[in-house]
């Protein structure tokens, strides 16, 4: 059996009694990776030599006693847009093919501190523009539960890692759903925390502000103990939010009696697979066996979300885009007649058809004489949109619904049609918009690919969210399945 | 309200992106569907709604005055594809 199945506690024990070392751990994460990773493809670039190093470094405090934490020693996949210092980062894309970061992220930092191991850098769409990983510039990564299915996106290679065992947890980044839509389709759980709760310090830019860093795992408890790690006020960021961090595993007492849990009917409508509603109705039903409490409502304005967002989303990127211009770093185009050909040549051969694709509609968006139609008009939309979370959250604890329409689809098969593609984010685009905290956790399946239920929660309440999940995991079986690889 | 290769070209020009003819013709038609999609935000009324640019109500963040630490030189210089004089070095700025 492998050591990743030990829940976190054992690990934690075993590393104690010196039945297992940090080494050995970070041997069983290259193993896998060796035994699997050609098939699943979900690394860009692998840290080996400096993982090895750090893992000695770990042994030797775990001998003098000083192994402390839950993530010690444990094997972690970084989303190749969180930057590492000294350990390539290429966000997937031709422009960045050659960039070594100068300085970690916050969240690097804060995983190094807690004593776990930088494994390698995952792969994911271009830039973190897309639902399927199939953006990425380098390769496609695949699902581990049928490599000709997609992972999901853009945090697909997060997701197959854990899914496939290759690291003990990973850490993806959502703007739309990236990280809640591949933990449903590979799965196992996904978090995106409130925003401005984890330091987006060091992620790489997409949209300001609706990106937030977050923990992929095989179940609650681990996502728990991760969020504990990378959580909490950063003076570098300054979106980052000043608030308490509480201890999250504290919340997980399995007791979700008198929980009230709201189910909007828009996330049950059409559209929604009726195998992945009867798995998410299933879902409520477990629920209310445990004492908790549902009741259908409205979230009025939940089919214009899509539009705010790919307005919204785009032209932040189109600024935050601005800044690869061949200029101070990633690949320079060769021979440019002059500055503005420089920034033309290096761009328009660094980035691909989807990143261009967005650029270009977020640049119209902005652009003299539509800024008002488009951009301000779906800043007003997204106030509309908060407001029925906010008004649901005033007589619920929870919103609950699935974390996408279907399970996984077959590589290759939505590539031409990028509107599709987009109305893959449905369930998981009004929660971002919201800036609320949401969970996905495995519950069913469907043809074989597994599917996620979604749990929303309050703003900074990811307590709630989490006894929420784990009580779930608690009574089912869904989160022990794993693929055959 | 639909783009044409003209508005195409515009926008292209100001994102600093190079498009081919092909990629020209696509993106006008992906952009306008998208585009015809997005106008269903005008079925809702906004007028009396202020616009969210940030979900939390955060004012402006500041620090003290004081300096810190700036970047080593090699550090600046390290991904930098062209350099002379500890300087980043690129095309004429000014013709």
């Amino acid at each position: 059996m492998s050591p990743f199945e030990l829940s976190i506690q054992e690990v934690g024990a075993k590393l104690k009694n010196k039945e297992l070392s940090v080494t050995e751990l970070v041997d069983a994460s290259y193993h896998r990776i060796a035994e699997t990773d050609e098939s699943i493809k979900a690394f860009i670039t692998l840290n080996e030599d400096a993982a090895r190093k750090q893992a000695s470094l770990l042994d030797e405090k775990l001998i003098n006693g000083q192994a402390e934490g839950a993530l010690f020693g444990l094997p972690a996949g970084i989303k190749d847009n969180i930057v590492t210092e000294g350990l390539l980062t290429t966000c997937a894309s031709q422009f960045l093919s050659n960039y070594n970061p100068i300085y970690d992220a916050t969240v690097t930092r804060k995983l190094r501190d807690a004593g776990a191991v930088t494994i390698g850098k995952l792969n994911m769409d271009e830039f973190a523009m897309g639902g399927s990983n199939e953006n990425s510039s380098y390769f496609p990564t695949r699902n581990p539960w049928n490599t000709d299915y997609v992972p999901g996106g853009s945090s697909g290679g997060s997701a197959a890692a854990v899914a496939a065992g290759q690291v003990y947890f990973s850490l993806g980044s959502d703007t739309g759903g990236s990280i809640r839509q591949p933990a449903a389709y590979c799965g196992i759980v996904g978090l995106k925390p409130t925003y401005g709760l984890v330091s987006r310090f060091g992620l790489v830019a997409f949209a300001s502000s609706l990106d937030q860093i977050g923990p992929l795992t095989k179940n609650v408890e681990d996502a728990a103990h991760v969020l504990q790690a990378i959580a909490g006020h950063d003076p570098k960021e300054s979106t980052s939010a000043n608030v308490a961090i509480p201890n999250y595993a504290d919340a997980l007492t399995g007791d979700v009696k008198g929980l009230r849990i709201a189910v909007p009917k828009e996330y049950l409508g059409e559209g929604i697979d009726p195998r992945v509603k009867e798995a998410v109705m299933n879902a409520l039903k477990t629920y209310e066996s445990l004492g908790a409490t549902w009741e259908e409502v409205s979230l009025p304005h939940t089919e214009y979300a899509i539009a705010t967002y790919y307005l919204l989303a785009s032209s932040e990127a189109s600024s935050n885009l601005a800044r690869f211009d061949g200029v101070r770093y990633g690949v320079r185009a060769e021979n440019p007649e002059n500055l503005i050909d420089l920034y033309r040549k290096s761009r328009s051969q660094g980035f691909g058809s989807e990143v261009k694709r967005r650029i270009m509609l977020g640049t119209y968006a902005l652009s003299s004489g539509y800024y008002d139609a488009y951009y301000l008009k779906a800043q007003k939309v997204r106030t509309l949109i908060k407001q029925d979370f906010d008004q649901v959250f005033e007589k619920y604890d929870l919103v609950i619904g699935p974390t996408a329409p279907t399970p996984a689809f077959r590589i290759g098969e939505q590539v031409g049609d990028p509107l599709t593609m987009y109305l893959n984010d449905i369930c998981t685009i009004p929660v971002s918009l919201a800036g609320v905290p949401a969970i996905s956790v495995p519950c069913g399946q469907v043809d074989g690919m597994p599917i996620g239920m979604q749990i929303i929660g309050k703003a900074f309440d990811e307590s709630t969210v989490l006894r929420a999940a784990h009580a779930f995991e608690a009574n089912t079986e869904f989160h022990k399945q794993r693929p055959q690889l | 309200m639909s783009i044409t290769l003209k508005d195409v070209d515009h926008v292209a020009n100001l994102a600093r992106l190079e498009l081919s003819d092909a990629e020209k013709t696509q993106f006008t038609d992906q952009l306008n569907a998208i585009l015809k999609y997005a106008e269903k935000l005008n079925e809702l009324d906004t007028e009396n709604v202020e616009p969210t640019s940030h979900v939390f109500e955060l004012v402006n963040v500041m620090r003290e005055d004081v300096q810190k630490e700036s970047l080593p030189i090699e550090k600046v210089l390290l991904n930098a594809p062209d350099e002379e004089d500890d300087q980043i070095k690129v095309p004429a700025v000014l013709e």
